[in-house]
């Protein structure tokens, strides 16, 4: 599918403080910032650690692999181009389940998703964004 | 000094309804100018002024008028005010209001909320009532929290309370059958109240088969857009010989958050910041739930009103499922009525103010048709979900 093709997405404003976060995709990669002193992933991104106030902080890629927390199977078509019946969840990361996204789960039918559900990463690209979205995954 | 040594003095309401199409700044004098002579002031006494959220163009209709139009419409001569989005919750206001009178900041602060979200969305449905989304970009990018949300297609609460819902879900048990209670509670009592917007029975089974909104939430369990606009006057404790309507008294407030102030960052999403402003409040007071009369806890969705009950005490965290299930419980002769005026989601959409002033009509004993039997002399207003909470405990004494 070329890019002219693919649904309307609603974009983040590209910054230098998340810069690394929306395009880390082109990578294939989903980055964090993490503390370089004590090994927190801090997100959103912040200018320091909330764990040892350490301002070493910088982008590390995580593995991609993460968890269903939560999840709702949205059925109102809020925005045009985003057509229902589709799932939005709050995965948590493996590497530290306190950091969370919210996503799209995709892949497989809404009615398939479940809280605990292993899932990966999957990049939608848009313009100068990569949408970090999650499919599901072997345990 | 403490919230004790505040009263709510005065309660006033507007028209309230389905696209009245009339100016928010109208509603809000309406209503503004009614809580004056409840008090039994005029507004030269007036010398405080707060609201939530302030002056604020979007979403359209979700502020009516901040303290600048108010204050000039009425050429108020003010020693205090605040307005703000950056509260615990919709209450934040009344209760900040409480800290100027206990600082002795002013004497009467007025303390108002006007929506006007069913004009505002017109004919366009609920798609043009949320925190963002509406047409196609046009260099549009969404930043602050909206950046998170609004790419993946959440754009509403409705999304993010509805994902704590089905997080209790999973974790309780918790059913739509039980959920349903919320709406079906609130729709019963709102036949009662002749300002209710929604007003003809519902049944369980008009619930289960009404169109999903966001899983686990139907239309039944999302509020009502409504126009209208709240005010009280909150004075000090003592004056209170002066008013012409027995007052009610702030025996405590709750606007505590502990955790992340995030919608999905929060530790447990299955109490919300609820959690935290619910226990501040009961450690400021001697009385405990038992002793409540009447609760009237927010539900711009279903969910948040079963997450204060459990919040507050009035059952076991994680047990709101089986508590309110058969609704017995929560019905205006239960053991703790709730949203007795039909809530948000039958009587329409005040934001939070709705259920402190019903709070107050039902411990003035001015229910009428609604009123809760057995002279309620305790009740609690609680309004906000997600990372927003504020609640007050209200006596007759």
């Amino acid at each position: 599918m070329s890019d002219t093709d693919k649904p309307f997405r609603l974009l983040p404003r590209v910054d230098d403080t998340n810069e690394f976060f929306w395009t880390g995709g082109k990578d294939g990669e989903l980055r964090f910032l993490r503390c370089q002193t004590c090994g927190y992933y801090v997100h959103p991104p912040s200018p320091i650690c909330p764990i040892d106030l350490s301002k070493d902080l910088a982008p590390e890629a995580v593995s991609g692999r993460a968890t269903v927390h939560t999840f709702t199977v949205n059925h109102q078509p809020w925005i045009p181009g985003y057509d229902p019946p589709y799932v939005i969840a709050i995965i948590e990361i493996e590497e530290q389940p306190d950091v969370r996204l919210m996503t799209n789960i995709v892949g497989c039918a809404p009615d398939d998703v479940y809280v605990g559900m292993p899932v990966e990463v999957s990049f939608d690209h848009h313009d100068d964004v990569w949408l970090p979205l999650f499919r599901p995954r072997s345990a | 000094m403490s919230e004790r040594a505040a009263v709510i003095s005065g309660i006033g309401q507007s028209d309230v309804g389905r696209r009245l199409y009339r100016h928010p700044l109208d509603l809000t004098v309406d209503a503004a100018l009614a809580a004056i002579e409840d008090a039994g002031l005029t507004r030269e006494d007036i010398d405080g002024l707060a609201t939530y959220p302030g002056n604020m163009d979007t979403p359209p209709g979700f502020s009516g008028a901040g303290v600048v139009e108010l204050q000039d419409a009425l050429r108020l001569n003010l020693d205090w005010y605040n307005g703000g989005l950056e509260n615990p919750g919709q209450l934040g206001s009344v209760i900040t209001a409480c800290a100027a009178i206990a600082s002795g900041y002013a004497n009467h602060v007025l303390c108002f909320r006007t929506v006007w979200e069913a004009s505002a969305q017109g004919d366009k449905g609920r798609a043009s009532v949320t925190m963002g989304g509406g047409g196609r970009g046009g260099g549009f990018r969404a930043g602050g929290f909206m950046q998170w949300s609004l790419p993946f297609g959440a754009p509403s609460a409705a999304n993010w309370i509805g994902m704590c819902a089905q997080r209790h879900f999973h974790e309780y048990g918790t059913t739509r059958q039980q959920l349903a209670q919320i709406a079906l509670n609130a729709r019963k009592n709102a036949a009662l109240n002749p300002k209710a917007i929604y007003r003809e029975p519902m049944t369980m089974d008009d619930y289960l088969n009404v169109r999903m909104i966001t899983t686990p939430f139907c239309l039944y369990d999302c509020d009502v857009p409504a126009d209208g606009s709240t005010a009280f006057v909150v004075s000090r404790a003592d004056a209170a010989a002066d008013f012409p309507q027995p007052p009610v008294h702030v025996e405590a407030i709750g606007c505590a958050i502990h955790g992340r102030p995030s919608w999905d960052q929060w530790d447990d999403m299955t109490t919300m910041a609820l959690r935290d402003a619910a226990a501040m409040m009961w450690q400021r007071t001697d009385l405990t739930p038992a002793d409540v009369d009447v609760a009237e806890l927010y539900d711009g969705f279903s969910f948040i009103t079963m997450a204060w009950l459990e919040a507050l005490g009035f059952c076991k965290k994680g047990e709101g499922g089986p508590f309110i299930e058969g609704g017995q419980r929560i019905a205006r002769d239960g053991e703790i009525p709730v949203n007795t005026h039909g809530g948000q989601l039958s009587a329409g959409r005040l934001h939070g103010y709705g259920f402190l002033h019903e709070a107050c009509v039902q411990l003035r004993g001015e229910g009428g048709d609604r009123q809760v039997p057995g002279n309620p002399e305790v009740g609690v207003a609680a309004a906000g979900g997600g990372p927003l909470g504020g609640c007050l405990l209200l006596t007759r004494r």
